[in-house]
Protein backbone atom coordinates (compact mmCIF):
# COMPACT_ATOMS: atom_id res chain seq x y z
CA UNK A 1 0.00 0.00 0.00
CA UNK A 2 2.53 2.21 0.13
CA UNK A 3 2.04 3.85 3.28
CA UNK A 4 5.29 4.92 4.60
CA UNK A 5 5.50 7.34 2.08
CA UNK A 6 2.01 8.04 1.22
CA UNK A 7 1.43 10.78 4.55
CA UNK A 8 -1.68 11.37 3.90
CA UNK A 9 -4.22 9.46 7.01
CA UNK A 10 -7.40 9.30 4.85
CA UNK A 11 -6.06 6.54 2.32
CA UNK A 12 -4.69 4.39 5.35
CA UNK A 13 -6.64 3.15 8.34
CA UNK A 14 -4.65 4.53 10.99
CA UNK A 15 -5.38 2.63 14.29
CA UNK A 16 -4.53 5.18 16.59
CA UNK A 17 -6.50 7.88 16.52
CA UNK A 18 -9.26 6.02 15.00
CA UNK A 19 -13.10 7.10 14.82
CA UNK A 20 -13.78 7.46 18.70
CA UNK A 21 -11.10 9.71 18.50
CA UNK A 22 -12.34 12.05 16.04
CA UNK A 23 -15.31 12.05 17.56
CA UNK A 24 -14.06 12.99 20.61
CA UNK A 25 -12.95 16.00 19.16
CA UNK A 26 -9.95 15.06 17.69
CA UNK A 27 -10.65 17.06 14.90
CA UNK A 28 -10.32 20.67 17.00
CA UNK A 29 -6.44 19.01 17.45
CA UNK A 30 -6.19 18.86 13.78
CA UNK A 31 -7.84 21.71 12.77
CA UNK A 32 -5.29 23.66 14.83
CA UNK A 33 -2.52 24.10 12.18
CA UNK A 34 -5.07 25.23 9.98
CA UNK A 35 -6.43 28.27 12.23
CA UNK A 36 -2.66 29.14 13.05
CA UNK A 37 -1.68 29.29 9.58
CA UNK A 38 -4.94 31.07 8.34
CA UNK A 39 -4.67 33.65 10.97
CA UNK A 40 -0.62 34.47 10.58
CA UNK A 41 -1.53 34.67 6.55
CA UNK A 42 -4.61 37.45 7.07
CA UNK A 43 -2.27 40.24 6.56
CA UNK A 44 -0.58 39.08 3.36
CA UNK A 45 -4.15 38.08 1.97
CA UNK A 46 -5.83 41.50 2.96
CA UNK A 47 -3.02 43.52 1.05
CA UNK A 48 -3.35 41.35 -2.07
CA UNK A 49 -6.77 41.51 -2.00
CA UNK A 50 -7.16 45.14 -1.47
CA UNK A 51 -4.28 45.89 -3.99
CA UNK A 52 -4.20 43.14 -6.42
CA UNK A 53 -7.55 41.63 -6.88
CA UNK A 54 -9.53 45.25 -6.55
CA UNK A 55 -6.72 47.45 -7.86
CA UNK A 56 -7.24 50.15 -5.26
CA UNK A 57 -4.23 52.18 -4.73
CA UNK A 58 -1.49 51.18 -1.77
CA UNK A 59 -1.62 54.40 0.85
CA UNK A 60 -4.97 55.41 -1.01
CA UNK A 61 -7.58 56.49 1.37
CA UNK A 62 -9.80 53.64 0.19
CA UNK A 63 -7.01 51.09 -0.84
CA UNK A 64 -5.93 51.27 3.64
CA UNK A 65 -9.68 51.21 4.74
CA UNK A 66 -10.54 48.06 2.57
CA UNK A 67 -6.83 46.28 3.44
CA UNK A 68 -8.00 47.23 7.06
CA UNK A 69 -11.13 45.83 6.91
CA UNK A 70 -10.40 42.66 5.09
CA UNK A 71 -7.21 42.43 7.92
CA UNK A 72 -9.01 43.24 11.24
CA UNK A 73 -12.62 41.43 10.44
CA UNK A 74 -11.38 37.98 9.84
CA UNK A 75 -8.96 38.54 12.67
CA UNK A 76 -11.21 38.94 15.16
CA UNK A 77 -13.58 36.23 14.17
CA UNK A 78 -10.37 34.04 14.71
CA UNK A 79 -9.41 35.44 18.04
CA UNK A 80 -13.19 35.15 19.39
CA UNK A 81 -13.96 31.75 17.97
CA UNK A 82 -10.37 30.39 19.79
CA UNK A 83 -11.29 32.41 23.10
CA UNK A 84 -15.04 31.32 22.94
CA UNK A 85 -13.53 27.62 22.38
CA UNK A 86 -11.32 27.80 25.13
CA UNK A 87 -13.80 29.22 27.69
CA UNK A 88 -16.68 27.62 26.82
CA UNK A 89 -14.75 24.30 27.69
CA UNK A 90 -13.44 25.19 31.58
CA UNK A 91 -16.67 26.81 31.89
CA UNK A 92 -17.92 23.21 31.87
CA UNK A 93 -16.29 22.35 35.04
CA UNK A 94 -18.32 25.71 36.51
CA UNK A 95 -21.67 24.88 37.43
CA UNK A 96 -24.08 28.33 38.99
CA UNK A 97 -25.13 25.61 41.78
CA UNK A 98 -21.60 25.17 42.93
CA UNK A 99 -21.50 29.23 42.84
CA UNK A 100 -24.86 29.66 44.66
CA UNK A 101 -23.80 26.90 47.18
CA UNK A 102 -20.60 28.55 47.73
CA UNK A 103 -22.08 32.05 48.19
CA UNK A 104 -24.77 30.61 50.54
CA UNK A 105 -24.94 32.40 54.01
CA UNK A 106 -22.01 34.20 53.11
CA UNK A 107 -22.78 37.84 54.64
CA UNK A 108 -20.53 40.68 54.89
CA UNK A 109 -18.33 42.12 52.40
CA UNK A 110 -16.58 39.48 51.50
CA UNK A 111 -20.15 37.42 50.09
CA UNK A 112 -20.09 40.88 47.82
CA UNK A 113 -16.15 40.23 46.33
CA UNK A 114 -16.88 36.55 46.22
CA UNK A 115 -19.65 36.85 44.47
CA UNK A 116 -18.06 39.64 41.84
CA UNK A 117 -15.50 37.43 41.82
CA UNK A 118 -17.57 34.26 40.53
CA UNK A 119 -19.27 36.30 38.35
CA UNK A 120 -15.94 36.64 35.87
CA UNK A 121 -16.07 32.50 35.62
CA UNK A 122 -19.59 31.52 35.91
CA UNK A 123 -21.72 30.85 32.78
CA UNK A 124 -24.05 33.21 32.60
CA UNK A 125 -26.91 34.08 30.06
CA UNK A 126 -29.17 36.80 30.37
CA UNK A 127 -32.08 34.86 29.84
CA UNK A 128 -31.83 32.83 33.05
CA UNK A 129 -30.81 35.82 34.78
CA UNK A 130 -34.52 35.82 36.69
CA UNK A 131 -34.40 31.85 36.93
CA UNK A 132 -30.92 32.23 38.39
CA UNK A 133 -31.84 35.33 40.91
CA UNK A 134 -34.13 33.31 42.46
CA UNK A 135 -32.28 30.00 43.05
CA UNK A 136 -29.46 32.67 44.70
CA UNK A 137 -31.95 34.18 46.66
CA UNK A 138 -33.61 31.43 48.24
CA UNK A 139 -31.32 29.21 48.87
CA UNK A 140 -30.06 32.05 51.16
CA UNK A 141 -27.82 34.15 49.11
CA UNK A 142 -27.90 37.62 50.77
CA UNK A 143 -29.15 40.08 48.66
CA UNK A 144 -26.28 41.73 48.04
CA UNK A 145 -24.06 39.37 46.98
CA UNK A 146 -26.58 38.08 44.36
CA UNK A 147 -26.58 41.55 42.45
CA UNK A 148 -22.83 41.67 43.10
CA UNK A 149 -23.13 38.50 41.14
CA UNK A 150 -25.48 39.57 38.46
CA UNK A 151 -23.19 42.88 37.96
CA UNK A 152 -20.04 40.96 37.44
CA UNK A 153 -21.50 38.46 35.30
CA UNK A 154 -22.42 40.24 32.00
CA UNK A 155 -19.91 42.92 32.46
CA UNK A 156 -16.45 41.30 32.91
CA UNK A 157 -17.03 37.94 31.15
CA UNK A 158 -14.75 35.78 30.30
CA UNK A 159 -15.13 36.89 26.65
CA UNK A 160 -14.80 40.45 26.52
CA UNK A 161 -11.51 40.25 29.03
CA UNK A 162 -9.37 37.79 26.25
CA UNK A 163 -10.55 40.53 23.73
CA UNK A 164 -9.20 43.09 25.01
CA UNK A 165 -6.19 41.16 25.94
CA UNK A 166 -5.40 40.11 22.44
CA UNK A 167 -6.29 43.43 21.14
CA UNK A 168 -5.73 46.27 23.62
CA UNK A 169 -2.95 44.62 25.62
CA UNK A 170 -2.85 43.02 29.26
CA UNK A 171 -2.95 46.60 30.94
CA UNK A 172 -6.64 47.51 29.25
CA UNK A 173 -7.91 44.05 29.85
CA UNK A 174 -6.61 44.36 33.55
CA UNK A 175 -7.60 47.40 34.27
CA UNK A 176 -11.35 46.36 33.01
CA UNK A 177 -11.34 43.52 34.81
CA UNK A 178 -10.19 45.21 38.11
CA UNK A 179 -12.36 48.26 38.00
CA UNK A 180 -15.48 46.09 37.04
CA UNK A 181 -15.04 43.83 40.03
CA UNK A 182 -15.05 46.70 42.21
CA UNK A 183 -18.26 48.19 40.43
CA UNK A 184 -19.85 44.89 40.80
CA UNK A 185 -18.88 44.87 44.88
CA UNK A 186 -19.49 47.87 45.93
CA UNK A 187 -22.99 48.27 44.20
CA UNK A 188 -23.73 44.87 45.78
CA UNK A 189 -22.33 45.69 49.40
CA UNK A 190 -24.65 48.90 48.74
CA UNK A 191 -27.71 47.39 47.90
CA UNK A 192 -27.19 45.03 50.89
CA UNK A 193 -26.81 47.39 53.17
CA UNK A 194 -30.21 49.31 52.23
CA UNK A 195 -31.87 46.12 53.29
CA UNK A 196 -34.26 46.12 50.26
CA UNK A 197 -35.19 42.19 51.13
CA UNK A 198 -38.63 43.86 50.75
CA UNK A 199 -38.77 45.38 47.71
CA UNK A 200 -38.71 41.96 45.56
CA UNK A 201 -41.93 41.02 43.94
CA UNK A 202 -43.84 38.52 46.57
CA UNK A 203 -44.32 35.63 44.21
CA UNK A 204 -40.00 35.40 44.34
CA UNK A 205 -40.16 34.56 47.73
CA UNK A 206 -43.91 32.43 48.08
CA UNK A 207 -43.45 30.15 44.91
CA UNK A 208 -42.80 26.11 45.98
CA UNK A 209 -38.46 25.83 45.11
CA UNK A 210 -36.46 22.84 45.11
CA UNK A 211 -32.81 23.95 45.54
CA UNK A 212 -31.74 21.27 42.44
CA UNK A 213 -27.85 19.96 43.31
CA UNK A 214 -25.20 20.72 40.88
CA UNK A 215 -26.54 18.22 38.04
CA UNK A 216 -27.80 18.21 34.24
CA UNK A 217 -24.08 19.56 33.03
CA UNK A 218 -21.86 17.86 30.44
CA UNK A 219 -20.07 15.26 31.68
CA UNK A 220 -17.13 13.32 29.86
CA UNK A 221 -14.55 14.91 27.27
CA UNK A 222 -16.46 14.31 24.19
CA UNK A 223 -19.54 15.66 25.80
CA UNK A 224 -17.41 18.44 27.09
CA UNK A 225 -16.09 19.42 23.41
CA UNK A 226 -19.13 19.46 21.85
CA UNK A 227 -21.20 21.61 24.79
CA UNK A 228 -18.18 24.45 23.61
CA UNK A 229 -18.19 24.04 19.97
CA UNK A 230 -22.09 24.51 20.30
CA UNK A 231 -20.95 27.52 22.47
CA UNK A 232 -18.35 28.95 19.33
CA UNK A 233 -21.32 28.54 17.17
CA UNK A 234 -23.94 30.47 19.01
CA UNK A 235 -22.01 33.25 19.83
CA UNK A 236 -19.91 33.66 17.00
CA UNK A 237 -23.57 33.21 15.37
CA UNK A 238 -25.14 36.08 17.08
CA UNK A 239 -22.42 38.48 17.43
CA UNK A 240 -20.42 38.07 14.21
CA UNK A 241 -22.66 40.55 12.11
CA UNK A 242 -21.67 43.11 14.96
CA UNK A 243 -18.14 42.56 15.01
CA UNK A 244 -18.16 43.04 11.13
CA UNK A 245 -20.26 46.33 11.32
CA UNK A 246 -18.24 47.63 14.02
CA UNK A 247 -15.31 47.01 12.29
CA UNK A 248 -16.79 48.09 9.10
CA UNK A 249 -17.13 51.10 10.57
CA UNK A 250 -14.12 51.11 12.02
CA UNK A 251 -12.17 51.10 9.15
CA UNK A 252 -14.10 53.90 6.85
CA UNK A 253 -12.96 56.32 9.93
CA UNK A 254 -9.59 55.03 9.96
CA UNK A 255 -8.96 56.34 6.25
CA UNK A 256 -11.52 59.27 7.11
CA UNK A 257 -11.53 60.67 10.23
CA UNK A 258 -8.35 62.18 11.54
CA UNK A 259 -7.19 60.85 14.97
CA UNK A 260 -7.90 63.53 17.36
CA UNK A 261 -11.66 63.84 16.30
CA UNK A 262 -12.71 62.34 19.28
CA UNK A 263 -10.55 64.37 21.56
CA UNK A 264 -13.34 67.00 21.59
CA UNK A 265 -16.05 65.19 22.50
CA UNK A 266 -14.73 62.35 24.63
CA UNK A 267 -11.45 63.58 25.76
CA UNK A 268 -10.11 63.98 29.30
CA UNK A 269 -10.92 67.39 29.08
CA UNK A 270 -14.75 67.06 28.51
CA UNK A 271 -15.77 66.01 31.89
CA UNK A 272 -19.28 65.76 30.75
CA UNK A 273 -18.13 62.92 28.38
CA UNK A 274 -18.38 60.61 30.91
CA UNK A 275 -21.87 60.64 32.57
CA UNK A 276 -23.32 61.39 29.10
CA UNK A 277 -21.45 57.61 27.57
CA UNK A 278 -23.00 55.93 30.43
CA UNK A 279 -26.46 57.57 29.63
CA UNK A 280 -26.10 56.53 26.15
CA UNK A 281 -24.61 53.35 26.88
CA UNK A 282 -27.51 51.69 29.03
CA UNK A 283 -30.03 51.50 27.07
CA UNK A 284 -28.06 49.85 23.80
CA UNK A 285 -27.35 46.65 24.51
CA UNK A 286 -24.15 44.71 23.05
CA UNK A 287 -22.93 41.63 24.04
CA UNK A 288 -19.02 42.33 25.15
CA UNK A 289 -17.74 40.65 22.14
CA UNK A 290 -20.10 43.01 19.55
CA UNK A 291 -19.01 46.41 21.75
CA UNK A 292 -15.24 46.18 21.13
CA UNK A 293 -14.53 47.37 17.56
CA UNK A 294 -16.75 50.31 18.31
CA UNK A 295 -14.30 50.77 21.58
CA UNK A 296 -11.29 50.80 19.57
CA UNK A 297 -12.09 53.14 16.78
CA UNK A 298 -13.34 55.49 19.74
CA UNK A 299 -9.73 55.23 21.39
CA UNK A 300 -8.06 54.61 18.50
CA UNK A 301 -9.18 58.44 17.75
CA UNK A 302 -8.73 60.18 20.80
CA UNK A 303 -11.13 59.13 23.38
CA UNK A 304 -10.34 59.13 26.25
CA UNK A 305 -9.48 55.54 28.43
CA UNK A 306 -11.55 56.13 31.18
CA UNK A 307 -14.35 57.62 29.20
CA UNK A 308 -14.26 54.52 26.78
CA UNK A 309 -14.28 52.10 30.02
CA UNK A 310 -17.45 53.54 31.24
CA UNK A 311 -19.14 53.09 27.73
CA UNK A 312 -18.33 49.51 27.55
CA UNK A 313 -19.53 49.13 31.01
CA UNK A 314 -22.52 50.68 30.65
CA UNK A 315 -23.53 49.13 27.15
CA UNK A 316 -22.65 45.47 28.60
CA UNK A 317 -23.25 46.04 32.44
CA UNK A 318 -26.55 47.57 32.30
CA UNK A 319 -29.38 47.21 29.65
CA UNK A 320 -32.87 47.98 28.60
CA UNK A 321 -34.12 44.59 28.03
CA UNK A 322 -32.45 43.18 30.88
CA UNK A 323 -34.24 45.53 33.04
CA UNK A 324 -37.26 44.06 31.65
CA UNK A 325 -36.65 41.10 32.33
CA UNK A 326 -35.56 41.92 36.10
CA UNK A 327 -38.27 44.01 36.63
CA UNK A 328 -40.51 40.58 36.75
CA UNK A 329 -38.47 39.95 40.27
CA UNK A 330 -37.97 43.47 41.65
CA UNK A 331 -40.41 46.18 42.35
CA UNK A 332 -39.33 49.51 40.17
CA UNK A 333 -38.02 51.00 44.11
CA UNK A 334 -35.51 48.13 43.66
CA UNK A 335 -34.53 47.72 40.29
CA UNK A 336 -34.13 51.82 40.17
CA UNK A 337 -31.81 51.72 42.97
CA UNK A 338 -29.95 48.75 41.02
CA UNK A 339 -29.33 50.88 37.69
CA UNK A 340 -28.27 54.19 39.54
CA UNK A 341 -26.11 52.36 41.66
CA UNK A 342 -24.66 50.80 38.74
CA UNK A 343 -24.31 53.71 36.85
CA UNK A 344 -23.16 55.86 39.62
CA UNK A 345 -19.78 53.27 40.02
CA UNK A 346 -19.72 53.38 36.48
CA UNK A 347 -19.48 57.05 36.01
CA UNK A 348 -17.21 56.76 39.04
CA UNK A 349 -14.68 54.49 37.29
CA UNK A 350 -14.97 56.70 34.11
CA UNK A 351 -13.83 59.85 36.36
CA UNK A 352 -11.15 57.78 38.08
CA UNK A 353 -9.40 57.11 34.76
CA UNK A 354 -9.45 60.37 33.22
CA UNK A 355 -8.08 61.49 35.89
CA UNK A 356 -5.17 58.90 36.92
CA UNK A 357 -4.30 58.53 33.07
CA UNK B 1 -43.49 9.88 27.86
CA UNK B 2 -43.87 13.04 28.89
CA UNK B 3 -40.97 15.33 28.28
CA UNK B 4 -40.82 19.39 29.30
CA UNK B 5 -38.46 21.89 28.00
CA UNK B 6 -37.96 24.66 30.25
CA UNK B 7 -36.52 27.73 28.93
CA UNK B 8 -38.01 32.10 28.51
CA UNK B 9 -37.98 31.30 24.87
CA UNK B 10 -34.70 32.31 23.97
CA UNK B 11 -32.36 30.88 20.95
CA UNK B 12 -31.60 28.03 22.83
CA UNK B 13 -34.56 27.10 23.74
CA UNK B 14 -36.00 26.87 20.91
CA UNK B 15 -33.11 24.98 19.58
CA UNK B 16 -33.07 22.42 22.59
CA UNK B 17 -36.74 21.64 21.64
CA UNK B 18 -36.27 21.22 18.11
CA UNK B 19 -33.57 18.60 18.97
CA UNK B 20 -35.50 17.29 21.58
CA UNK B 21 -38.55 16.04 19.09
CA UNK B 22 -35.89 15.60 16.43
CA UNK B 23 -34.65 12.71 19.03
CA UNK B 24 -37.52 11.57 20.80
CA UNK B 25 -39.36 10.79 16.89
CA UNK B 26 -35.87 9.13 16.15
CA UNK B 27 -36.09 6.80 18.72
CA UNK B 28 -40.15 6.35 17.83
CA UNK B 29 -41.36 7.25 21.16
CA UNK B 30 -45.07 8.27 21.80
CA UNK B 31 -44.31 11.36 23.76
CA UNK B 32 -45.62 14.93 24.27
CA UNK B 33 -43.70 18.10 24.06
CA UNK B 34 -44.57 20.50 26.53
CA UNK B 35 -42.86 24.21 26.03
CA UNK B 36 -42.88 25.21 30.13
CA UNK B 37 -42.12 29.25 29.35
CA UNK B 38 -43.29 30.99 32.87
CA UNK B 39 -40.63 31.49 35.47
CA UNK B 40 -42.67 30.49 38.24
CA UNK B 41 -43.44 26.73 36.65
CA UNK B 42 -39.11 27.04 35.21
CA UNK B 43 -38.16 27.75 39.15
CA UNK B 44 -40.27 25.19 40.58
CA UNK B 45 -38.65 22.37 38.52
CA UNK B 46 -35.19 23.49 40.39
CA UNK B 47 -34.00 25.10 37.34
CA UNK B 48 -31.55 27.63 37.79
CA UNK B 49 -30.23 28.07 33.62
CA UNK B 50 -32.06 27.55 30.86
CA UNK B 51 -32.61 25.64 28.61
CA UNK B 52 -33.80 22.60 30.82
CA UNK B 53 -34.88 19.06 29.70
CA UNK B 54 -37.27 17.29 32.02
CA UNK B 55 -38.53 14.13 31.45
CA UNK B 56 -41.05 11.87 33.39
CA UNK B 57 -40.55 14.46 35.38
CA UNK B 58 -36.60 14.23 36.29
CA UNK B 59 -34.16 16.68 35.41
CA UNK B 60 -32.30 15.23 32.74
CA UNK B 61 -29.90 18.49 31.83
CA UNK B 62 -29.78 22.03 32.18
CA UNK B 63 -27.93 24.99 31.25
CA UNK B 64 -26.85 23.81 27.71
CA UNK B 65 -28.10 21.93 24.76
CA UNK B 66 -26.45 18.51 24.22
CA UNK B 67 -26.75 16.71 20.96
CA UNK B 68 -29.65 14.78 19.81
CA UNK B 69 -27.67 11.57 20.41
CA UNK B 70 -27.24 12.46 24.06
CA UNK B 71 -30.38 13.71 24.43
CA UNK B 72 -31.85 10.07 23.46
CA UNK B 73 -30.17 8.87 25.82
CA UNK B 74 -31.98 10.59 28.50
CA UNK B 75 -35.10 9.42 26.88
CA UNK B 76 -34.17 5.70 27.02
Amino acid sequence: MGMETNGCACSVPTPAPGPGFWKSGGWLLAALPAWVALYLGLKPLADWLAFRVLGLQPGSRLGEAVAFFAYDGPKVLLLLGFVVLGVSFVQTFISPERTRDLLAKRTGAWGNLLAALLGIATPFCSCSAVPLFIGFVRVGVPLGATFSFLVSAPMVNEVALFLLLSLFGWRIALIYTATGVAVAFLSGWIIGRLRMEGHLEPWVMDIPFEASVATGGPSGLPARLAVSVEGVRDIVGKVWIYILLGIAVGAFLHGYVPAEFMVRFMGRSAWWSVPLAVLIGVPLYANAAGIIPIVQVLLAKGAALGTTLAFMMAVTGLSLPESVILRKVMRPSLLAVFLSVVAAGIVLVGFLFNLLM
Amino acid sequence: MKIEVLGSGCSKCKLLAERTEEAAKGLGLAFTLVKVTEYPDIVARGVMTTPGLVVDGILKCQGHVPAVKAIQDFLR
